[in-house]
């Protein structure tokens, strides 16, 4: 009896991985059936929502604009303890790379600091990357901050590769991340 | 979705929370079931804790294996906190082997120290879904049906939600059979790699962000099949020597 149970059991197990096979076959993903890269959303795959702001120093940016370059958006605050301590690995690491295509922009979320406390702590950091005004708090919200800082690792195809919410980044973070991804630049 | 949780000052990142409760709950659970399977209940949390020191190390040597140069640049990074300087499959790598080790020094039964560890799996599966709830990570693909949820663009398959019920599905089922059926070593944790396998496998087709291979098939479904294989070929075996001791 126990040999006609365990057949029985062979027969449903083998069953079972056939299905599996079929199922594997069928919900095979069709080519260009994917999102991928075509729906903007501020989460790692898709394609980062694009934005037009003033820098610090009045001059416009658009992140459409910079396709083709590696780009950290970081959002932060100057009141924000993480921020502060992670703005100089940024600059760090924006010196290093910049030559081969990396670009920081770093979005001051205005609309919760000041621009006075702002340009201070520019100042004192001596940051030489763009620092971008968020007075409306309209690009805070497009990336759906919820904590500062908030840290968007951006492809040379506007595609997002990674979301850090929190901090501070560690430097070894921040380069590695930004090695890895200048070795899509042509 | 609920990545942060503020709670007055303190901003709480809720997956890695969840994570730790999970590990914390399913190692109280697992405290409980170890001596019915011979297991002392402090030989359970040292393999544990062997594994998850093992684990980190492993995995933070992996990246700086990866990546030596940020390193040297930055050596204070060598101790940093952040995550994302661990890699994952150097860490696994290095939690079984330091876990194995231990075992093997403190005379663990195999398979009964596997069926010691499931009630701790299957919990920490649960814990994995809820972190995916609450960062909006294992997103599904676009649907029209009533039960899709709007979330990054689009209105998509709660596929979070799918993998906790069928998480928490497996959990329960397991907890009946411990009490009820086949106590023969090994079999409660065949049963969960069997189980877990094969939702992951059903339910990776509705999943947005699954990484193809081989001109569309989905990788994870391919290793679930692999895990699935294996487990129900261990059940077979298994039931077979009991049925020949029998």
């Amino acid at each position: 009896m126990k040999f006609v149970q365990q057949g029985y059991a062979r027969l449903f197990y083998g069953f079972l991985l056939i299905l599996g096979l079929g199922w594997i076959w069928f919900s095979a993903v069709p080519a260009g059936a994917t999102t991928r890269g075509k729906i903007p959303a501020p989460q790692t795959g898709f394609l980062a929502p694009n934005f037009t702001a003033k820098t610090i120093d009045g001059e416009t940016v658009s992140l459409s604009d910079l396709r083709g370059k590696v780009i950290l958006v970081n959002i932060w605050a100057s009141w924000c303890p993480p921020c502060r301590v992670e703005m100089p690995a940024i600059e760090h690491v924006y010196r290093t790379y910049k030559d081969r295509g990396f670009l920081v922009l770093a979005v001051d979320s205005t609309v919760q600091d000041t621009a006075a406390n702002a340009q201070a702590f520019v100042n004192e950091n001596q940051l030489s990357f763009p620092i971008l005004m968020d007075e409306s708090g309209e690009i805070t919200r497009l990336y759906r901050v919820q904590s500062l800082p908030s840290s968007f690792f951006i492809g040379p195809d506007g595609i997002i590769r990674e979301v850090v919410i929190g901090g501070p980044m560690a430097q070894a973070l921040l380069s590695s991340r930004v090695e890895k991804l200048l070795k899509e630049l042509p | 979705m609920l990545p942060i949780l503020q709670i007055g000052p303190l901003a709480l990142p809720v997956p890695p929370f969840s994570l730790l409760l999970a590990l914390w709950l399913g190692l109280s659970l697992a405290e409980k079931f170890a001596p019915r399977r011979g297991i002392p209940a402090d030989a359970l949390y040292n393999l544990t804790f062997t594994g998850l020191v093992a684990g980190l190390i492993g995995a933070r040597l992996g990246y700086i294996f990866q990546y030596p140069n940020a390193f040297i640049d930055s050596p204070l990074s060598l101790v940093s906190l952040n995550p994302g300087l661990l890699d994952p499959f150097a860490g696994f790598a290095a939690g079984l082997i330091g876990m194995l080790v231990y075992g093997q020094r403190a005379r663990l039964a195999f398979w009964n120290t596997l069926d010691a560890l499931t009630p701790l799996l299957a919990v920490m599966a649960v814990g994995f879904a809820v972190a995916h709830i609450a960062s909006g990570e294992a997103f599904g693909t676009e649907t029209s049906l009533p039960w899709g949820i709007d979330l990054w663009g689009a209105t998509r398959h709660p596929t979070q939600f799918y993998e906790l019920i069928a998480a928490v599905l497996t959990l329960s089922l397991l907890g009946v059979w411990s009490k009820k059926t086949d106590t023969r070593a090994g079999i409660l944790f065949l049963a969960f790699v069997a189980l877990t396998a094969s939702w992951r496998l059903f339910l990776e087709a509705f999943r947005g962000d699954s990484v193809v291979i081989l001109g569309g098939l989905r990788s994870a479904q391919i290793v679930a099949w692999l895990l699935l294989a294996a487990a129900l070929a261990g059940l077979d075996r298994m039931k077979r020597k009991g049925s020949q001791h029998g």
